[in-house]
């Protein structure tokens, strides 16, 4: 079948489900109604793809919780402008704004969730982030040497051991100034093997696994027996480096890369690799001193199969695979070729033996590549038209995505039999159950997300939201149960039950812990100190006032730092910060937290600034001037708050 | 009993009126209590003299001469977390100046309030009154009960008690 005839097929089945009238069945409002004041059962944490940030909404309700600024500035609260956040937008291309967030995964103990950090994939700018799941908050992001279009991140090992991350554009290594067209002699793809401190969750580059150029699509680790090995998917073992649209999609089979990463950690620590001069940004927020910095790592351990022999084995996988999904039971590999009429199940066992016998059908640049059949555990059949991605639902079922003919397909592990089938609307990406690439799925409700809505909201414009629909699966039979629109482009999600992080919620921090160099601990501590043309102003925020709110003798060409201390103890009390002019974005300043706004004014003039966060009746009297004088002028510094002249002002 | 209550409450709404003014109260001293954690064994805090406020505080045993590791921590705490609003003297700032505080306000009602807060706010008659006197509400600085007695304590030093 050519590629056209499917495309044709897979558009005519869809337009057959493409009605934005499909009704939903049955009691689904009353399954998705939280009643005002009630929580709902799940943490959702969705990618916000070209968003650059990460969502939070609950399930079942479909309520959006938050979102969280990760690898784009988020002017709202100050993240990536507050000289704080700043560091950790940095890379060795100086500060980024923005990033293209694909993929998250939660750390789990065992391979079942354990609620401490959410790990997030930059695809442009090759970067890891993880974020902290007491406060909610970006807390580390690594760069990613040797690398181009990070995809098959940020995907972790059964204990967190491990994050990883792939390349999906093959790059030389090192200077990149070569011809494009010595693909196949310069360029490389990389699996990077990202260590995590099991106390800390201080990441660090292990090693990188260097392999021939092609593109490594997804990953996921193995569990349980497979333990030991990591999964990635890859296309265009072609070497195409132009119209992969067509060229990257001539071989009637690619491969998983099934890699060993207990070897190659072996092989790290035995001295096999060897060392590389390669720039990458690493930075890290304490929360002691709340404020992020930057280092530049200056070099990273390279791995050459070559060197490092039975660390990768490859197993064919039909047509330009793309999500690489392992069952609960870690003995089920699910390649999901997003050209084929089929979806291929590979057998962890049967690849052991395999491999065991060397049962190979050659090698791809001396990487052995394992018998299809002798892996396979078998085909599931007819399922649906571009498979793309498997969540699992912990009952011996599987769901996955099928792009072409918009629907989801739940078949049997076993004997790989389709049970049932549901439209999406429309053109489905990725699935997920919660917990649904652990040992233990929640094998409750499974989300949707859809890259298409055309018809199914409101009108807005040219440009629509991307949607989630979130599917009953307790029974036989699919539900679908709510529709509802996302931020950004949604790719992979996380969810995990609400009672694992619920409780370890920060709700403010301790002001008696707060070692930020520039706090102002209390009223009586508040300053305007000069220091040439910079300005530290320590100021502090309190219902509802800021100390001090009268300042004098700032000049056109000075930097003002607004350092802003929230003195509240208590939750959900921020205070906000804004001055007029200011090119950037505000702040808001948690309870208990320091955050510095840098103002450089350009003219003389009066700044009214004032605090954006409503927070009690008087929130409007919160507010103050700053008065910049000519360069050169001789007005005193002064500050204060509360004190009245006895007289008319004089200029 | 009911007598009782209601001049109580009298005396507590006359302290507070005078608190968000300027004029101290008479005093109300206590000086014989006991601190103890809430004794009832649903959990619930049990508070049956209005005076004291609502809180685990229903006892607090007051010493003579003040002690003066208290009264460094309690200043210390206030510098941070009360200063802003709160003047030394007998003049409102965003709340009451606490000069005479202690003897407006029985040592409980005082740790229940810094304690307590929102609960006071919310139930208490006294606080009540105050919150319409200063249309801000107190905020919660979560104080330890250590804590909410060395602000008590430094109170009664700037109070000139001994």
């Amino acid at each position: 079948m050519t590629l056209g005839t499917v495309a044709m097929i897979g558009s005519v089945q869809s337009c057959k489900m493409k009605t934005a009238e499909s009704a939903v069945q049955g009691d689904a409002a009353s399954k998705v109604y939280v009643a005002p004041g009630k929580y709902d059962e799940f943490y959702n944490f969705v990618s916000g793809g070209f968003s650059g940030q990460v969502s939070v909404y609950g399930l079942p309700s479909g309520r959006l919780l938050k979102v969280i600024p990760v690898f784009s500035v988020f002017p709202e609260n100050g993240y990536g402008y507050s000289e704080e956040s700043k560091a950790m937008l940095t890379t060795t291309a100086g500060q980024i704004p923005w990033d293209d967030q694909h993929h998250l995964d939660l750390s789990q103990t065992n391979g079942e969730q354990d609620g401490r950090w959410l790990f997030a994939n930059a695809n442009n700018t090759p970067r890891v982030a993880r974020i902290d799941l007491t406060t909610f908050k970006t807390v580390e992001i690594i760069q990613i040497p040797n690398s181009g279009g990070n995809h098959s991140s940020p995907f972790i090992t059964e204990n967190t051991e491990y994050v990883v991350a792939g390349t999906r554009f093959s790059v030389p290594l090192g200077d990149g100034d070569v011809p494009i067209s010595s693909f196949k002699e310069n360029f490389k793809s990389t699996a990077s093997f990202i260590s995590v401190d099991k106390a800390t969750g201080h990441m660090n580059i292990a090693f990188q696994i260097v392999l021939p150029g092609m593109n490594l699509d997804l990953s996921h680790a193995g569990k349980g027996p497979s333990h030991d090995w990591f999964f990635f998917s890859c296309y265009n073992t072609e070497q195409a480096y132009t119209l992969l649209e067509v060229n990257a999609s001539q071989k009637d089979k690619d491969f998983i890369v099934a890699v060993n990463w207990k070897k190659a950690e072996e092989y790290a620590k035995s001295g096999k690799g060897h060392k590389v001069p390669a720039e990458y940004a690493h930075n890290t927020y304490d929360e002691d001193k709340q404020t992020a910095t930057s280092v530049i790592e200056k070099e990273v351990l390279l791995l050459d199969p070559k060197d490092c022999p039975d660390m990768i084995y490859m197993i064919p996988c039909p047509k330009s695979p793309h999500g690489c999904d392992i069952d609960p039971s870690g003995e089920y590999i699910v390649g999901s070729g997003k050209l084929a009429a089929l979806i291929p199940v590979f057998s962890f066992t049967k690849l052991m033996a395999a491999i065991q016998a060397k049962k190979f059908e050659g090698d791809f640049y001396g990487l052995p590549i394992v018998k299809y059949e002798e892996a396979l555990h078998g085909e599931v059949n007819k399922p649906g038209l571009g498979p793309l991605h498997t969540e699992f639902d912990g009952k011996g079922n599987a769901y996955t995505s099928m792009f072409l003919s918009s629907e989801v397909v739940k078949w049997r592990i076993s004997d790989l039999q389709v049970l049932d089938r549901v439209p999406t609307y429309y053109s489905v990406g990725h699935l997920m159950v919660p917990g649904g690439d652990t040992k233990k799925p929640s094998g409750k409700y499974l989300v949707a997300y859809n890259k298409i809505t055309k018809d199914r909201y409101l009108p807005t414009g040219p440009e629509l939201a991307q949607s989630a629909q979130l599917y009953d699966i307790s029974g036989d039979k699919m539900q679908l149960i709510l529709d509802y629109p996302t931020i950004g482009e949604p790719h992979y999600a996380q969810a995990c039950p609400a009672a694992l992080i619920k409780d370890k919620q920060v709700k403010f921090f301790d002001i008696n812990k707060n070692h930020h160099e520039f706090v102002a601990m209390g009223e009586k501590k508040t300053n305007v100190v000069r220091k040439g043309t910079r300005v530290d102003v320590y100021m502090t925020a309190i219902r509802s006032h800021l100390t001090p709110d009268n300042i004098e003798g700032v000049y056109v060409g000075d930097d003002v730092y607004f350092h802003v201390t929230n003195l509240e103890q208590d939750w959900d009390i921020p205070h906000g910060f804004a001055i007029k002019n200011n090119p950037d974005a505000e702040l808001l300043i948690m309870p208990g937290e320091t955050v510095t706004l840098k103002f450089s004014p350009k003219h003389e003039g009066m700044y009214p600034f004032y605090c954006t966060d409503f927070c009690s009746a008087l929130h409007q009297e919160m507010s103050g001037y700053l008065r910049v004088s000519p360069k050169g002028s001789n007005v005193p510094l002064k500050f204060s708050t509360g004190v009245v002249a006895d007289t008319t002002a004089k200029k | 009993m009911k007598r009782t209550h209601i001049l109580i409450i009298a005396i507590t709404l006359g302290g507070f009126i005078a608190s968000c003014g300027s004029n101290p109260a008479p005093p109300a001293e206590n000086q014989n209590a006991t601190m103890k954690e809430p004794g009832d064994k649903t959990g619930v805090p049990v508070v049956t003299d209005d005076s004291k406020g609502k809180g685990k505080f229903t006892d607090v045993k007051l010493t003579s001469p003040l002690d003066d590791k208290m009264v460094a921590a309690g200043k210390t705490i206030y510098d941070v977390k009360c200063g802003s609003c709160h003047k030394l003297t007998d003049e409102k700032l965003v709340g009451p100046g606490w000069k005479g505080v202690t003897d407006r306000r029985k040592p409980e009602w005082i740790m229940n309030f810094v304690t307590n807060t929102d609960e006071m706010i919310d139930k208490d008659p006294a606080a009540q009154a105050m919150l319409e006197q200063c249309m801000v509400r107190m905020p919660n600085q979560h104080l330890g009960d250590d804590e909410a007695r060395h602000i008590l304590e430094f109170m009664r030093k700037n109070d000139g008690k001994n």
